[in-house]
């Protein structure tokens, strides 16, 4: 299979608009974060935050057609997602003592 | 024309996600801010995986977003679920008039009971003495 590791840069003004959009809501879940009255709130900003971050190296690779980056993305969610359910297990653990 | 319906799935994917964002901020309860963060954000976040795939457009970028896609399917939904029971079991209450839940779930086995036992526990550290069904 021939593949390009590195191509032309797309210019797209859609993708750097939807860019733009997920840095705004990264800054609205980061102000949540801070101010999250309990620590589940955190946690669930933490996640929504970093799910934020894959989409903006999802369509980073899309705009710099780079494949790679795709794979560190998924790396990126399912680091997340095991951090979600270590946190989740130490509240319940914390609760039952 | 693909770069148009890849710009805007991505578009529609990053406003469902300002949205996740916006209700994650907005809603007045735990449990509300949960379902705001994972339903939009998952679907968000699907639109954004197959807008990368379509711009990529190699076979291995189109099966590396379906793999994505999955994944991103199956784990947002039980990381909220379990930081929803967590939250739950640690006595946050939602914000609703009447717990439903109150006296009928199990923290140590996660059993439910539907019966019409009378609930009387006072929803806190003290259900733990509950036996199960």
């Amino acid at each position: 299979m021939t593949e390009r590791l590195v191509g032309l840069p797309v210019s797209s003004p859609l993708l750097t608009i939807a860019m733009v959009i997920l840095v705004a809501a990264l800054l609205l879940a980061l102000v949540r974060i801070v101010r999250g009255p309990t620590i589940p709130d955190r946690v669930i900003a933490l996640d929504l935050t970093a799910s934020l971050v894959v989409g903006l190296l999802l369509l980073l690779g899309a705009v710099l057609q780079l494949l790679a980056i795709v794979d560190i993305a998924i790396v990126l969610a399912l680091i997340a997602f095991l951090g979600t359910v270590a946190f989740a297990s130490l509240i319940e653990r914390r609760t039952r003592e | 024309m693909i770069a148009l319906v890849t710009g805007l799935l991505a578009f529609s994917g990053a406003l469902l996600m300002l949205i996740a964002a916006v209700g994650l901020l907005r809603m007045p309860d735990f449990y509300m801010r949960m379902q705001a963060a994972a339903k939009a954000g998952t679907l968000g976040i699907l639109l954004i995986v197959a807008a990368t795939g379509i711009t990529l457009g190699s076979l291995s970028a189109l099966l590396h977003a379906f793999l994505a896609s999955l994944f991103f399917l199956l784990t947002t939904p039980i990381a909220a679920h379990l930081l929803g029971r967590a939250a739950y079991l640690s006595g946050i209450r939602p914000m609703v008039l009447e717990d439903e839940l109150a006296g009928r779930y199990h923290p140590a086995t996660h059993e439910l009971r539907s019966n019409n036992a009378p609930a009387a526990s006072t929803p806190g550290s003290d259900r733990i003495e509950e036996t199960p069904a």
